[in-house]
């Protein structure tokens, strides 16, 4: 609470004390008047004087002034009547501070939660000093090239590269994963990160304001000034709502007693006004105002700490009505890396063709060979590899422990006289000869990761209708990740100027405006169908500023199940904004109903008001806790 | 020219008001008000000198919402 809530509260409780104490004693008259008018100011003297300040400014749809109008007019008309019941006006006046006050203070927790959430940068880096003691700057100040030393249980505050020490960071803030990241000399670190145990000295590569943690920051903070169409539909609707009640309620005054009037009946002059002014008590759209703006401030902040960054409200509304999901494959579904998925031998063990093959590529540096080293992570014993000749095009030769291992494609066995077959895996086939006989192959292929299938099970599960994957790759690779994730439809061997045309495509066979299609991809050379898709989502982009820039939701690190978070993210939060619209329309137009037949009186109307406006505001919240 | 401003109001609908306030402002291409950021994006007309429109902008906010402030 701050200070000014502080002393609000204090007010509205002294005169909710008051009220209730005025209600057991038993004066009349004039000095009944004076004590409630007491309490009355006590509650409300900031509105009368904003009121005023209102008339000053001709500002006529004033809240305040509105309020103000509504409560003075209720006793006045006790005056008139004698009835001394100015307990309503009071009320009226008490539960909007309540109303007002809470309002002030559920959106300052939730903007002090969310920023709580976001506060991932800090505010110093320790440089050392010529005695080797440490000494916190100022980030801003920190120049690219300087080495930073980061103690454990420091948040890393610059982009940078260790270059001495080894430690585990946890990254859970960045990209909601929480299984810590091994960093030793050499590998970068983001900015933003906990250091968990070791100590590190990093030399930045970026200044403060261009590191990850402070372009997160500043991207979130830009993504409320995004509004969607519900805050444009909400802003516009109370544009015109408070004119058009307060315009009804002079027509309710005035008309309904005229025709009584006219028609030779009574015309209940007093009846008609207090009408009116139950119509005034309801005009401020305030409770309908803030709830969705908070929604969306809630639903952005509750994503962002599971490694989603959504770039605008804008945004979280297209997401949730999200149709077709387009996936690039390599590096989105797949892991972009060559493993090995399969060994086929013939004649010798699974383990010895590996092994065998693995010595014969030991001085190679292409990324097969890496494959291979990754699969057989013993390499380095004590056999004998030597007489290594690559064969450019072809393959490897090398003795190993005395036999000729021929490492290769096709044409490599043929030149050894080797007789090979072919496989009916996808992916690149390694054929092995031993001593010019035919042992078996090795297939290398991009593997799907672990969470694709989910992920897309997932999408389905959230209202996605179609799922679609274009590649580069040969078309035999793309029909294989297509049937075993369940995609329901597959485009292989496209060029990146192909994939443009293919979103467009998909965009020109929507069947409603509102069926949206997302791209996702890894951001890198995909910027075209990025901007050019409904909705942009770029994956795996810590420490990738071209990824964040170019696309509309960034995925911090590259599970696929974030995909179906996003989505789940928005549909839920859009659905309490729809919920929070409708609830808070619909009530107040029920009370405008039920005021102007004289079935509601003030008590009714304010406390509806206020309920709605609690209600909303509390439902706006659950944004902030979606679970994915 | 794009500037952002720090401001202080209570209510929702308040800070619309402020946006609209502002964009009427002469010199101002557009507005917008973050009320949850409490936050103001102002882009300034072509040749528009920023602190004169934004004393304007102020001096506009302040007739609609009596309780608020820009921080200039």
């Amino acid at each position: 609470m701050n200070k000014k809530q502080k002393r609000n509260l204090i007010r509205i409780l002294i005169a909710a004390v008051m009220f209730i104490a005025l209600y057991f004693i038993p004066v009349t008259g004039v000095p009944r008047f004076i004590l409630y008018l007491a309490v009355y100011l006590e509650v409300g003297y900031d509105i009368l004087w904003k009121a005023i300040k209102g008339i000053k400014n001709r500002q006529p749809l004033d809240e305040n002034l509105l309020m103000a109008l509504a409560t003075i007019g209720a006793i006045a008309l006790a005056l008139y009547e004698k009835s001394g019941d100015y307990a309503e006006a009071i009320a009226v006046m008490l539960f909007y501070q309540i109303g007002e006050w809470f309002q002030s203070y559920a959106v300052g927790k939730s903007r002090k939660n969310i920023s709580a959430l976001m506060d991932i940068a800090p505010d110093y880096a320790n440089i050392e000093d010529e005695n080797g003691q440490l000494e916190p700057v100022d980030p801003d100040d920190i120049e690219i090239g300087t080495v930073i030393v980061i103690e454990p249980g420091e948040r890393v505050p610059i982009d940078g590269v260790v270059i001495s020490g080894t430690s585990s960071l946890n990254t859970s803030a960045l990209t909601g994963e929480s299984v810590p990241r091994d960093v030793a000399e050499g590998d970068e670190v983001i900015s933003g990160c906990i250091n968990l145990n070791g100590v590190l000295r990093v030399r930045t590569t970026k200044e403060f304001g261009e590191s990850t943690a402070s372009k997160v920051l500043e991207l979130i903070e830009d993504a409320s000034s995004r509004k969607s169409q519900s805050e444009n539909f909400i802003s516009r609707f109370a544009r015109i709502y408070t004119p058009v009640v307060v315009i009804s309620a002079l027509v309710l005054a005035i008309i309904p007693p005229l025709f009584l009037l006219l028609t030779g009946q009574v015309p209940a002059w007093e009846t008609w006004i207090y009408r009116a002014l139950i119509f005034l008590v309801i005009s401020c759209p305030c409770a309908l105002v803030v709830s969705i703006p908070l929604s969306f401030f809630a639903g952005i902040g509750g994503a962002s700490r599971h490694g989603v960054l959504v770039k605008g409200s804008n945004y979280l509304e297209v997401l949730s009505e999200t149709k077709t999901v387009v996936f690039d494959k390599t590096g989105t579904l797949t892991k972009g890396v060559f493993e090995v998925t399969a060994i086929h031998p013939d004649h010798v063990d699974e383990h010895h063709l590996l092994h065998m093959a693995a010595h014969a590529e030991r001085y190679s540096k292409h990324p097969i060979a890496n494959s291979l080293r990754l699969a057989y992570p013993d390499e380095a014993d004590d056999c004998t590899v030597e007489d290594v000749e690559e064969i450019a095009g072809h393959g490897i030769t090398a003795r190993v422990n005395g036999d000729v291992i021929g490492v290769g494609n096709s044409k490599l066995m043929e030149k050894l006289g080797a007789e090979w077959h072919n496989c009916h895996k996808p992916g690149t086939i390694l054929h092995v000869a031993i001593n010019g006989t035919y042992a078996g192959h090795i297939v290398i292929s991009d593997v799907i990761k672990p969470n694709s299938k989910e992920a897309i099970e997932r999408l389905k599960k959230n209202g996605v209708e179609q799922t679609v994957m274009l590649t580069g790759d040969a078309k035999q690779v793309a029909e294989n990740v297509g049937k075993e994730l369940n995609l329901d439809r597959v485009y292989s061997e496209l060029l990146p100027q192909d994939k443009v045309a293919h979103v467009e495509q998909l965009l020109q066979e929507k069947k409603s405006e509102k069926a949206r299609v997302a791209f996702v991809g890894d951001g890198i050379n995909d910027a075209p169908v990025l901007s050019r898709s409904d909705i942009g989502i770029a994956m795996g982009a810590l420490g990738s500023d071209a990824a964040i820039e170019a696309a509309d939701i960034v995925l911090m690190d590259d599970d696929p199940l974030k995909i179906s978070t996003a989505v789940k993210i928005s549909r839920k939060c859009l659905r309490i904004v729809k919920e929070n619209i409708w609830f808070a329309i619909g009530v107040k137009v029920a009370c405008l109903i039920l005021g102007a037949f004289g079935v509601a009186n003030m008590w009714f109307a304010i406390f509806a008001d206020v309920g709605v406006m609690v209600l909303a505001v509390l439902n706006a919240i659950r944004c902030m806790f979606i679970k994915p | 020219m794009k500037k952002t401003y720090k401001i202080d109001v209570d209510c929702a609908n308040c800070a619309n008001k402020m946006e609209v306030a502002a964009n009427n402002t002469a010199g101002v291409k557009e507005a917008t008000v973050s009320f949850m950021t409490l936050k103001m994006k102002v882009e300034f007309d072509e040749g528009a000198d920023p602190a004169a429109v934004m004393e304007e902008v102020r001096k506009n906010c302040k007739k609609v919402e009596s309780d608020c402030e820009i921080f200039l």
